[in-house]
């Protein structure tokens, strides 16, 4: 089993980010996934976002199974 | 053959589903990126009844995407220019026009008066404004917004076990965390996609022809045409996050939820300076309109960090600037360099004072 994930960014995280796609070594939760993607990129500090796990909303955190798809999905305000 | 022939021959949508619509209303909120194009679809499909609520002004700026208005109708009321087309091109729809901006006092006889509602606002405070009332009247909610190149659309409170937008974004966001079209920019065709998007859905809701995008956020990206779609599921947590009565809902200032700073009409600003408020012009000196009068400090936001210390001996700060953008910001460093003082940003700034 791969413990590769891939996260997928949309928005303003993908700017933040420099990419909209991206592979890393899986942290085991959404919560230390944060915390990784905060440090690594120093920028998405404070910043609002939501999680989708293999395409479904996690609000609350949850451990990422191997391989795994997460979406970082921020919030549009535009119209 | 009526103007409806080629969709009433649909199977599945048929006779049943017309009556349906022309039997039914729709409140479009905001007619601008958004809400042009889902009017014109709506118009075009034959919803019986459709109010447009919007309190904003055609601007040049706007001809790129809005596409109901033209260059004869700037400075005009939106709602008021959009519903003065329609009228011209069809006469079996009832049109509703509101030449003001939804808030918490007018939501509840705007929204419960329509069995439907669009929200193509443009901005988080109205947003979740939209969202609580619905949630509170039981309406169903067609949400679309964008952010550069890409859009989400979604229906939220459709039925029981729906999720709303509060399950998609529990934490109110603050407009200066992501910038709008004015300030990134954005091609007219993205939200005339979305806007599409969120007019079919809304035909699906009225009409119970195909599945509308309730629990599922589709998002969609205009540089490479792609979609995804996520799935949502209603949490008991955001209904206790949203407020519960009408009186709830009415004390709740959703700009200051939402910024974190409380904003101010020029009214309210009127008849109450005295010498303990800083009043403050943050734009850059050479911007136009110049306002003077006394008691008024001019720091342009370039300089505002060397030049807070000037402030420090008010008791209270107001600051403005052109369109209340700059100053919402202002306001919110400010906040945090002196956390006792009451700091408040003028509503619409410069353009809201030549309104008023």
């Amino acid at each position: 089993m791969s413990q590769t994930i891939q996260i997928k960014a949309f928005g303003m995280i993908a700017e933040k980010i420099g990419s909209s796609d991206l592979s890393l070594d899986n942290p085991g939760t959404l919560k230390e996934l944060r915390a990784q993607l905060e440090s690594q990129f120093p920028d998405l500090v404070g910043v609002k976002f939501s999680f989708a796990l293999n395409k479904k909303m996690q609000l609350a955190d949850s451990e990422i199974p191997a391989g795994a798809e997460v979406a970082l999905l921020p919030p549009f305000s535009g119209g | 053959m009526n103007r409806f022939s080629r969709q009433v021959i649909l199977q599945g949508f048929g006779l049943e589903g017309q009556r349906k619509l022309q039997a039914s209303s729709v409140l479009v909120v905001g007619a601008g990126g958004l809400g042009c194009p889902a009017l014109l679809y709506l118009a075009a499909v034959g919803v019986g009844r459709i109010g447009i609520v919007d309190g904003d002004q055609v601007d040049l700026s706007n001809l790129n995407r809005q596409v109901l208005y033209g260059e004869q109708d700037l400075g005009k009321n939106k709602a008021e220019v959009a519903a003065a087309y329609f009228q011209k091109k069809y006469r079996d729809i009832k049109w509703e026009i509101f030449p003001e901006v939804l808030e918490t006092g007018n939501a509840k006889e705007l929204i419960s008066g329509y069995d439907l509602i669009l929200d193509g606002s443009d901005n988080f405070p109205t947003r979740y404004l939209v969202n609580d009332a619905c949630v509170l009247l039981g309406k169903p909610l067609v949400f679309g917004a964008i952010y550069q190149h890409e859009g989400q659309v979604s229906v939220f409170n459709w039925g029981k076990n729906s999720a709303n937008y509060r399950d998609l974004y529990p934490e109110m966001p603050a407009a200066s965390e992501i910038p709008n079209c004015s300030e990134t920019g954005v091609l007219g065709v993205l939200p005339g996609i979305i806007g599409n998007l969120m007019a079919l859905e809304a035909i699906k809701v009225l009409t119970g022809y195909g599945k509308p995008l309730a629990n599922k956020v589709l998002f969609f990206n205009s540089l490479n045409s792609q979609s995804y779609e996520v799935e949502l599921s209603p949490r008991p947590e955001s209904s206790l996050q949203s407020p519960q009565t009408w009186e709830a809902l009415e004390s709740l200032d959703y700009a200051l939820a939402c910024e974190g700073v409380k904003q101010v009409s020029w009214e309210e600003v009127m008849g109450k300076m005295n010498s303990n408020i800083a009043f403050v012009d943050v734009r850059e000196l050479d911007e136009k309109p110049e306002l003077n009068c006394t008691g008024l400090w001019k720091i342009p936001m370039s300089v505002l960090s060397e030049k807070q210390d000037f402030l420090a001996h008010s008791e209270e700060i107001l600051l403005f600037c052109q369109s209340g953008v700059r100053s919402l910001k202002a306001a919110q460093t400010l906040i945090s360099v002196f956390p006792d003082k009451k700091i408040s940003s003028i509503k619409g700034g410069m353009n809201a004072l030549k309104k008023s």
